[in-house]
């Protein structure tokens, strides 16, 4: 079985599922997200953990001319990515399914593509494939949040999606002079293929910026301040199962992004912009913790404890040391797996109180609802970190990583792990506890509520007790790729000619990232 | 004596098989002229069809000279791939145009012989222009493209729109051919060569009337480059020389503003790129920077022109403005890459063009707001297959992944970063930004917006007298063939050959933007015939 099978499953089964009658697209969706986890599961399954380089290659000519190859493979960068996406893909069709929607073919349709399109962006070993999809992802969110949206939809779907493409406009160029330059500067053919593209280093001056156009669009995407323009509309306009994923996964890709293209392809500039990168990930942790500490809306709370989380990701990842990026990893597993059920829990809270996404509405749900409240503590506790959770493994090791590199942001960081406590209870606390509120009538957790969040919040669990079930898998190819960047940088400082080409003495590890035929490819 | 002095002068020898293409489309023309004289059943059942089989029979003939090159009538006229390429889009352009406009009101008034007579010598003038290797040719085919369009634009006659635009096409036209000629005509007096073999060489320096070193510099080159390109501008409607696009296209009926704005623009720019890229491809340091800088500020023109548009033939000029800047910008970097992707481009562009004109089309039939961006409200349920098309055209012009924008923009910034314009790459994107603006409004109107009710549905004898949606007044006589198509059309979605246009044109954007290698292996012809075998 090859990885384009799990890719593009969802997207035939949903174009097939088109042709039925619209009443059965719900549970259509279900099952076709259903068979993209199984599929996802089995290629976890057959991965082998200690290997750095590339497992299940696919590897064919895309166009020619322009020497775009359609290449995936799994490595220890995206494998636990690729099982979260379906993970939180059928919790989001499961908790669809229970709903009535307009055009509910359409519907489907859309976030069957959303999935093609994120796991192909997770996939995707060419750089100009990568594009493609990083942008493709987009097209199903504009048209969820400005047909199932909420108030304001098609002003907030079109702030969104201008703002994100004119991130990815910008790392269109920065990708396309990747492969030009690269091959101009070699004098070879040109070549996107990732691991072609390791080979050829580019000259310090191209890589800064390159590397800033690629930049841009990962902080769009994610969005780190100050970035986050489209944020606040974008997530009250989105329906509650297109925010869930795209706040779960899509921001992970761009996080991803940083780990897949930036950080191995432009290596002087990841070490250039490195304290640039940790100050606005420590911006975004503060902003975001203070936001989420104060605004009165439930869905922001989530919405600005998102920017502080994937703060914390982006700092894991520059702090440019292996436990930085391997707690950076987990976290973004960890993060995916807490926000979403959190949308969710949103909404049910929603539903018991009139409609209204205020805090100030809510109150004393708990009291009549018991098992949502204990889903819903579970997922806080995950949240702020608690010890124990897999959450506070992932932060201990980001900063961890951090206090190795740079040791005042680390200290500033801490703040946040206390801030995160004092939003996330204060999100329970003020909506489940409290003084009853005044339009609130609680009833206990109905079965489409139950259901997608009782399943993620047994893998929160899962991974709380096994936190080593993601980290082993990813633990040997961020080794490498953590080397090879450090190594690239130790080299620069020790040749103090910041203008030179590139030394190749990073070439051995980077050729292990890189490597497709590392001999430990199962077909 | 003087018959001894005719036989000395013997004329060219002519390979009839090589000048094959301008033959089947003179003929056809001729031939449908001819037949559009017969009685109104016939003419309105067989024209069409002899049109569509002219240009099937050009398509196939030039289908077959891909691989074999020529040069015919002593150097005038080179029949090779960039020539080939661009008269297969030009015919698609034209069969698309013939296809949507069967139920139109343009054919009906203009008589259907003449106005498919006239699309005919429009492609043929157009074959000319790119197949063109001296000025005088350029010249030839450069108003044979140009006057019959004037005719065409003005098609609709009893309607003011349509006299209006065409009146403007043709005052701004002739402008624009006046400059061109003068510029020609310097550019003559400076070498002393209409080949452009001898223009270029002369200006390298090698032929005989050459001074030594060139003519690099030379006042009176330089005069006749700016006053050519000013020419060139016009027609392809490159900034600033661009302002009758938007009032032309509005005006000029659908079908016609389908192929003025594919086939013109694809016949400008070829000639833009053998013209720049090979006759004075060496004075380029003089003219490239020029170009540059009038390809960025057509970019940005258009992009921010069509921002304000609420009317969508407005709109896509001014995207079209936008358009032609990007395409410029593969002639400026005047390399095999540079030709390869304009030419992809130009044939990308066909395609969404022909896909959102379509649906134009089709809804100006059923409603009397048809080409308002407001009447695309709610299409998405009223009519999924316009619905689907129209989105996919303003997704594959705003450059998404999937459809053929993505892979043109990709090509074209490729070329603009080897060769050396990176600013101007990072310009492109700009502009491809500013263009998400307005290519979402009709993609949210269609899906996003609850059905508006069309101005003057209640009132009927509005919608007779042919009051436009801009709020033209009739013309005193009233239109009666105006009357037929509103009432005709009137009732619920029908999948008819402009729906068929529009969905075939859409699957295309969609199907050469995930495997776009056929139309690569294509463009490559033209860029081989510019600069060789590399």
């Amino acid at each position: 079985m090859t990885l384009s099978i799990l890719i593009w499953v969802p997207l035939a089964l949903a174009l097939a599922s088109a042709l039925l009658p619209g009443r059965l697209a719900g549970r259509a969706a279900v099952v076709w997200s259903a068979v993209a986890l199984a599929i996802a599961i089995s290629f976890l399954a057959r991965f082998s953990s200690g290997v750095a380089g590339l497992q299940f290659v696919t590897d064919d000519v895309w166009i020619a001319s322009l020497g775009i190859h359609y290449k995936l493979g799994l490595d220890g960068l995206n494998v636990a990515l690729v099982v979260l996406t379906t993970v939180i893909f059928l919790a989001a069709t499961v908790w669809s399914a229970f709903r009535q929607w307009e055009r509910p073919r359409t519907f489907y349709l859309h976030l069957g593509l959303a999935e093609s399109a994120v796991l192909g962006a997770f996939c995707a070993q060419d750089l100009a494939l990568f594009v493609a999809f990083f942008d493709l992802m987009l097209i199903p969110f504009y048209f969820l949040t400005g047909m199932w949206g909420g108030e304001q939809r098609v002003r907030a779907t079109t702030k969104l999606v201008i703002y994100t493409l004119v991130g990815s406009l910008f790392m269109l160029v920065g990708a396309v002079a990747t492969g030009v330059l690269a091959s101009g500067q070699h004098h070879t053919h040109l070549t996107f293929v990732l691991s072609a593209l390791h080979a050829l280093p580019l000259s310090h001056s191209s890589q800064v910026w390159i590397f800033l156009c690629f930049a841009v669009a990962f902080l769009v995407k994610m969005p780190l301040v100050p970035f986050h323009g489209w944020l606040p509309d974008g997530y009250k306009a989105m329906p509650i199962p297109a925010i869930a994923v795209f706040s779960a996964i899509l921001s992970k890709v761009a996080a991803y992004g940083f780990l897949r293209v930036v950080l191995p392809l432009f290596p002087y500039a990841t070490v250039h912009f490195q304290t640039l990168m940790l100050i606005i990930a420590l911006v975004s942790i503060l902003w975001g913790t203070v936001v989420a500490m104060t605004t009165p809306d439930a869905r922001m709370v989530v919405a600005y404890s998102s920017v502080a989380q994937l703060g914390f990701i982006v700092l894991g990842i520059f702090s440019l040391r292996t436990q930085g990026a391997q707690g950076a990893l987990l976290q973004m597993v960890n993060h995916a797996l807490v926000t979403a059920p959190l949308f969710f829990i949103i909404a049910a809270l929603a539903a018991r109180a009139g409609g209204s996404e205020k805090l100030a509405d809510m109150g004393g749900i708990a009291f009549r609802a018991p098992v949502l409240a204990t889903l819903f503590l579970i997922v806080t506790l995950a949240t702020l970190a608690m010890p124990g959770s897999s959450n506070f493994i992932g932060e201990f090791m980001i900063l961890l990583g951090v206090f190795n590199s740079k040791l005042a942001i680390a200290m500033v960081a801490s703040v946040g792990v206390v801030g995160a406590a004092a939003y996330a209870l204060r999100l329970y606390i003020r909506s489940m506890h409290n003084r009853v509120g005044p339009s609130v009538s609680s009833f206990e957790i109905r079965p489409g509520e139950l259901l997608p969040l009782a399943g993620v919040a047994v893998v929160i669990l899962v991974l709380a007790f096994y936190p080593q079930f993601g980290l082993q898998r990813s633990d040997a190819t961020v080794t490498a790729e953590i080397g090879a960047v450090r190594l690239h940088s130790q080299s620069v400082y020790a040749q103090r000619g910041p203008t030179s080409n590139p030394p190749l003495t990073a070439s051995a590890p980077q050729a292990a990232i890189g490597g497709t035929n590392s001999g430990s490819n199962t077909p | 004596m003087r018959i001894a002095a005719l036989a000395a002068l013997h004329g060219p020898y002519i390979d009839y098989a090589s000048l094959m293409p301008f033959m089947i489309l003179a003929g056809g023309a001729l031939l449908v002229l001819l037949v559009g004289l017969l009685g109104s059943l016939i003419r309105e059942r067989v024209v069409p069809v002899l049109t569509l089989a002219t240009l099937a029979a050009a398509i196939v003939d030039e289908a077959t000279r891909l691989n074999h090159p020529a040069s015919i009538l002593s150097g005038a006229l080179a029949v090779d791939g960039l020539a080939l390429v661009l008269d297969l889009v030009f015919a698609a352009a034209a069969i698309a145009a013939v296809l949507i406009s069967l139920r139109e009101v343009a054919p009906r008034a203009a008589g259907h012989g003449e106005y498919h007579s006239l699309l005919l010598f429009s492609v043929l003038g157009m074959a000319i222009l790119v197949s063109a290797q001296s000025t005088v040719t350029l010249f030839v085919g450069f108003e044979l493209l140009s006057i019959p369009l004037y005719v065409l634009c003005a098609a609709e006659f009893r309607r003011e729109g349509s006299l209006e635009s065409g009146l403007k096409y043709l005052v701004i036209g002739s402008v624009g051919s006046a400059t061109l000629v003068y510029g020609l005509a310097m550019i003559y007096g400076a070498t002393g060569y209409t080949q452009f073999q001898g223009i270029a060489a002369t200006i390298l320096g090698h032929g005989h009337h050459a001074m030594a070193g060139g003519l690099l510099g030379d006042p009176l080159l330089l005069t006749g480059l700016g006053l050519a390109l000013v020419g060139f501008a016009f027609k392809a409607s490159v900034a600033p020389f661009h302002q009758w696009t938007p009032d032309v296209y509005e005006g000029a009926p659908t079908p016609v503003t389908a192929f003025m704005a594919t086939a013109t623009k694809a016949a400008a720019l070829g000639v833009m790129l053998r013209f720049f890229d090979v006759a004075v491809a060496g004075a380029s340091a003089t003219w490239a920077p020029a170009l540059a800088t009038i390809a960025a500020i057509t970019i940005v023109v258009g992009n921010v022109g069509a921002l304000q548009q609420t009317e969508i033939k407005r709109m896509l000029g001014y995207s079209g403005v936008a358009q032609a800047g990007y395409m410029l910008a593969g002639v400026v970097v005047a390399t095999r890459l540079g030709v390869n992707a304009t030419v992809l481009y130009l044939a990308f562009y066909l395609m969404m063009n022909i896909a959102a004109f379509s649906v134009i089309v089709a809804l100006q039939q059923a409603r009397a707001d048809g080409d308002e961006i407001s009447g695309l409200s709610g299409l998405g349920r009223r009519d999924p297959w316009l619905a689907w098309s129209m989105t996919i055209a303003m997704l594959a012009l705003a450059g998404i992944p999937g459809t053929v924008g993505f892979i043109g923009k990709f090509q074209l910034i490729r070329a603009l970063v080897d060769g050396g314009y990176t600013w101007l790459a990072i310009v492109l994107v700009i502009g491809s930004m500013i263009s998400l603006g307005y290519y979402l409004r009709v993609a949210a109107a269609i899906w996003m917006r609850s059905e508006v009710p069309a101005p003057g549905a209640g009132l009927a004898s509005a919608a007779v007298a042919g009051v436009g949606p801009g709020g033209l007044a009739p013309i005193a006589g009233g239109s009666p063939e105006a009357d037929a198509a509103l009432d005709g059309a009137r009732s619920g979605p029908r999948f008819t050959e402009v729906t068929l246009v529009a969905a075939a044109f859409a699957a295309a954007c969609v199907g050469f933007g995930v495997f776009p290698t056929p139309l690569f292996n294509l463009a490559a012809h033209a860029g081989r015939a510019l600069f060789g075998l590399l």
